[in-house]
């Protein structure tokens, strides 16, 4: 792997890099509320009493997010908490209506693990995870609809959040990229979070220090908040190590504290902040019992978890015999390792990944569609590479075929059937052709025979325009070489 | 007919059952009583009109046989439990104006059970205080030296002298420290604090979460017993209520406590104990001997750190409960230029004195630097205490002690208003049951040399209300106290 | 036990109180508190666990159906400044 190392006229520096990310829970309803968790209703329909900060209101833990954390948790590798404890945190924001967040601090129901990330060199790296932890989420502060009010909407206010620390262990930014793109995959397999960045259903807070390149000291380290996508977690990351760099070698020190990575200007810049110091005066949540969840509970979780993306991977390679990067591309989305799954069955799988990456995936994106709304069905996509395989249809009219099948959804078979696609496997006829062309062109025949071997080829497709491509290209080559001798 | 607000919640049960009253008749003679004496201050919200159509569908129930646990009992409620369209201020000023749009599970039950509800009686502000004088409607006066005005102890100083004035037949209320018992002895009526867990906190305005706990007021130990079988059991909308069997609290009221071990903590006879107390003390010790129960001495180590550890606890847990307070969603708000002055203006003026030492304390106590020595500390020292009780569990069935250390006080007494410790240390008896979440209950025991009642507080072990309720009636049988 | 004006005012601050008019009482009044809690300092807790559910009982879980919500109305009906169905503060300067 390409070490990451920042280069100045005065010396190389590492980055140390940690990423804090927010996951929101799929669930039904919120993680201490009834209320539902439905995104993009009017303002406020989605709140219980208890959403809005009401006075007496408690909160009841849904059974669902704890399931959920624990499934995460089980495909991060990790330690499963069977004691955990809820705590609250504590402090003023308008759209914080208790005046605290339900978390967990000292005891978190997930402890470490955990996974590969897949560099694009083709390295792996192994990434701790420190623990995972529950809580819910705040509501929204709207600042643009009056220039001198702040409207507050709660209905996402208790919706359940994982928050997954990694341990210092990104290098570089390219790995912190990598480990985001792996954890989302590994939470959309489990169907545990959306994994949408750009809708806010993952969020990812970056803790940034750097260090003199060799040295193995950690030093303070800064954190930028809420950094919502891949691409700009990793120039924060970029921007802010370059900046500590600066700050060190004219001789400055670094202070812990809240930055905010402005993608425009390509900076990170200080928050403002009025609280002397951030002190969340974190104590067990007196509303909630401790958590202990039993053996059976947590095995229960396990017969449930699916293939996740790295087993599946190794698995698509050995058994199937894919290439490795095939077997990435197909398993990084389980949607679409479920699709190649289905359509791989019973044919050739190389082939049924060949078509997949090339030329289904370039129709999916011409039309712009989800694989989920794919005009071609997964089973359909199997057919068709049949039909080659067992010679058929030719690739060329393989093409053709599938081009038909995006547009009106047609099994392979039936596209086939109608426009008399088949390959003309009819040696007679073939054979007629041939000699009729022998005869039409005796020169080219005869050059042929004096060891023009390249005319082959022209014959070869005389052949072939007569069938209009039905005869198998392979066998008109034998027969053509056979009659010329 | 006009002494029907004289009662007992028992007696009225029997005198609507054989129709020799009616609903509408007893609600009225307590709304007569009610406008009486309003001098008491012990109501901040009267919902007379409610109470009367309430009265009015039981005895429609009472005609067809359909009658509940407790049909037409007219109640007062503390105004810390939410009730659904009627205001609900914790006495606060920040809340002045709050009207929730959800009911209490405790109030709930009570008005499944058919009660009628009277109005919502003063308390100290968010139930901290022991003289209901941190009210923003006012101090209550002691129905027992009204024109002296007393205190009736607090928090709930309301329920407690409007069940002594007999302006409600029976009173709900919450008892953190000792918000139940203490103004149970000072106003010289009966209440109990259950076990923490046997009644929903859902919907009571929080103080302290872990040792919140409703509780009930009433004229005598059955009246408790009644009340508090309604108001019990689990409630899946409160993850601390506890899925204990709720029995019937009536049938432990045998008056047979042959045998029964009562603990006597030595702890709890500190030199410079008031003599009278320590003698009226004395005096139920012999009578449940007398009845053949079996006294034994105990010992309760870590009861001179209990304040301490409750003065941490509490108000920690205070100052993030109270932090959903900040004039944005409901409730009192002075505008600012800022949010944080929005916050700032806005709790300045709702909270009350008191009110802000607690916050302010709970928030050094859990403040970094802070924690360990201070919240961490109190917590291990509540371990302490809790397990001095278990232990003396081993040796005895249930606990009797003073409830306060003194009888009421004067208003506006100089002493307490000076130095905030001076009050607290009028829950020094009943907080150790508090962090421990034990049942608890006071009874009143006699007269101090200046006619103000004094009590006794029986100690159970947890969830065991039944053994509490048995030896307090057996002492309320021979006390013979002459209710007000 | 001594606390400092500073310390005062960072608590008032966290617990966003304003207390300059009534200073010294608020302070006097904090300490004396604090006098009180500390005599607790004393006890030997080496082997207590803090107390963290006083009925040693277990959390219940509660079923994923959605029960509450719905209702706006109800969630604004006591709002002291509302628009468009939102609640309404000073502009928040992040």
């Amino acid at each position: 792997m390409a070490e990451y190392i920042i280069k100045t006229k005065k010396g190389e520096w590492e980055v140390v890099c940690g990423l804090e990310v927010h996951c929101q829970i799929i669930s039904n309803s919120k993680i201490f509320s009834g209320a539902s968790t439905n995104f993009g209703d009017m303002p406020n329909n989605n709140v219980a009493f208890l959403d809005a900060g009401m006075p007496g209101l408690l909160p009841t833990l849904n059974e669902m997010c704890v399931k959920q954390a624990v499934k995460t948790g089980l495909g991060l590798n990790a330690k499963i908490n069977n004691y955990s404890e809820f705590a609250r945190k504590n402090y003023f924001y308008a759209d914080l209506p208790l005046g605290y967040q339900i978390s967990q601090f000292e005891y978190p129901i997930v402890g470490e693990g955990g996974i590969t990330i897949d560099l694009d060199d083709g390295a792996a790296k192994e990434i701790g995870i420190e623990r995972l932890h529950i809580e819910q989420d705040a509501g929204k502060s709207i600042h643009d609809i009056d220039p001198d009010k702040t409207f507050i909407d709660f209905n996402r206010a208790g919706v359940g959040l994982m928050e997954i620390v990694s341990k210092p262990d990104f290098r570089s930014p390219e790995e912190a990229g990598a480990y985001l793109y792996k954890l989302r995959s590994i939470v959309r397999y489990l169907g545990t979070c959306d994994g949408n960045m750009d809708e806010g259903s993952m969020r990812c807070d970056v803790n940034v220090s750097v260090r003199p390149f060799g040295s193995s000291e950690f030093r303070t380290r800064c954190e930028m908040k809420n950094v919502n996508s891949v691409r700009f977690v990793m120039q924060a990351i970029e921007a802010e190590a370059k900046r500590q760099v600066e700050v060190y070698e004219n001789g400055g020190t670094i202070e812990q504290e809240t930055r905010h990575f402005d993608p425009v200007a390509g900076v990170t810049k200080k928050m403002r902040k009025k609280e002397f110091a951030h002190d969340y005066r974190y104590f067990p949540e007196p509303d909630l019992l401790p958590l202990v969840l039993d053996d059976k509970f947590v095995e229960n979780i396990k017969k449930e978890m699916p293939e996740l993306p790295d087993v599946k991977k190794k698995r698509l390679i050995e058994e199937l015999g894919l290439t490795p990067y095939d077997a990435k591309v197909i398993c990084e989305s389980r949607e679409v390792a479920d699709f190649f799954e289905t359509a791989a069955r019973g044919v050739d799988a190389k082939k049924v990944a060949n078509w997949l990456i090339g030329d289904f995936f370039g129709m999916l994106n011409k039309k712009g569609l989800e694989i989920k709304n794919s005009p071609v069905k997964p089973e359909d996509l199997g057919k068709l590479v049949d039909l080659i395989s067992k010679d058929v249809i030719s690739g060329k009219i393989a093409k053709e075929v599938f081009e038909i099948m995006s547009e009106t959804g047609e099994s392979p078979e039936k596209i086939v059937e109608e426009k008399g696609l088949k390959q003309e496997t009819d040696v007679a006829a073939i054979n007629a052709i041939i000699d009729e062309l022998i005869i039409n062109h005796p020169n080219e025949a005869a050059a042929y025979k004096g060891g023009r071997n390249n005319l082959l080829g022209f014959f070869v497709g005389q052949v072939l325009k007569r069938t209009q491509g039905k005869a198998n290209p392979a066998v008109v080559n034998k027969m053509v070489a056979e009659k010329l001798g | 007919m006009s002494k029907l607000n004289e009662l007992t919640i028992a007696e009225a049960l029997k005198g609507l059952k054989r129709k020799e009253f009616s609903c509408v008749e007893l609600a009225s003679s307590y709304i007569k009583e009610m406008e009486k004496r309003r001098g008491l201050n012990a109501y901040v919200l009267e919902t007379t009109e409610t109470a009367l159509e309430q009265a009015k569908a039981s005895d429609k129930r009472y005609a067809n046989g359909s009658e509940r646990a407790v049909e037409g009992v007219p109640l007062g409620i503390k105004d810390l439990f939410c009730t659904k369209g009627v205001r609900t201020t914790a006495c606060s000023k920040i809340l002045s104006n709050f009207v929730p749009e959800y009911e209490s599970t405790v109030t709930q039950k009570l008005l499944d059970g058919g009660a009628a509800f009277l109005g919502k009686t003063n308390m100290d502000e968010f139930a901290m205080g022991s003289s209901n004088e941190t009210s923003c409607f006012g101090p209550v006066v002691n129905p027992w030296k009204e024109e002296e005005k007393f205190v009736p102890g607090g928090s709930s100083g309301g329920s407690a002298a409007a069940v002594a004035a007999n302006i409600c037949a029976g009173a709900t209320g919450s008892d953190t420290g000792g918000s139940i018992r203490q103004p149970s002895a000072y106003c010289g009526i009966t209440g109990i604090k259950p076990t923490y867990g046997r009644c929903s906190r859902y919907g009571m305005v929080a103080f302290a979460s872990s040792l919140d706990q409703a509780g009930i007021f009433g004229k005598d130990v059955r009246d408790n017993a009644i009340l508090l079988s309604v108001i019990s059991g689990y409630d899946n909308k409160d993850a601390t209520s506890a899925k204990a069997e709720v029995p019937n609290f009536e049938s432990f009221l045998t008056q047979d406590v042959k045998g029964l071990k009562i603990g006597i903590p030595k702890e709890y006879r500190p030199h410079g104990l008031n003599e009278e107390i320590s003698k009226y003390w004395d005096m139920g010790i012999e009578m449940l001997k007398a009845r053949g129960a079996e006294v034994v001495e105990i010992s309760l180590p870590h009861t001179k750190y209990a304040l301490a550890a409750y003065y941490t606890v509490a108000p920690a847990e205070a100052s993030s409960n109270l932090a959903r307070y900040d004039g944005v969603r409901y409730g009192l708000r002075e505008n600012g230029d800022s949010l944080d002055n929005l916050y700032i203006n806005t709790r300045t003026k709702g909270f009350g004195r008191e009110v802000k030492r607690r916050i302010m304390i709970g928030t050094y106590v859990l403040s970094s630097g802070y924690y360990d020595a201070y919240y961490l500390q109190a917590q291990k020292v509540r371990r302490l205490i809790k397990e001095d009780f278990i232990n003396a569990f081993k040796k005895c069935d249930v606990i009797l002690t003073p409830t306060a250390p003194t009888a009421a006080f004067k208003i506006g007494d100089k002493s307490m208003s000076e130095d905030p410790v001076n009050m607290y240390l009028n829950d020094i008896f009943t907080i150790p049951a508090s962090l421990a979440g034990l049942p608890a209950m006071s009874l009143p025991i006699g007269l101090s040399s200046n006619g103000l009642p004094l009590g006794l507080q029986l100690i159970g072990k947890p969830f065991d209300e039944g053994t509490v309720l048995k030896a307090a009636h057996a002492l309320e049988t021979d006390v013979k106290f002459a209710r007000k | 036990m001594k606390v400092d004006n500073e310390t005062v005012k960072k608590i008032a601050f966290l617990s966003r109180l304003n207390v300059d008019e009534d200073f010294e009482n608020t302070k006097n009044d904090f300490e004396n508190i604090l006098g009180l809690i500390e005599q607790f300092s004393e006890v030997d807790t080496k082997n207590a666990a803090p107390l963290v559910s006083v009925n040693d009982n277990n959390l219940i879980c509660r079923e994923d159906k959605v029960m509450e919500g719905g209702d706006a109305e109800k969630i604004l009906s006591n709002a002291p400044a509302k628009e468009f169905g939102y609640f309404v503060v000073p502009k928040v300067v992040e």
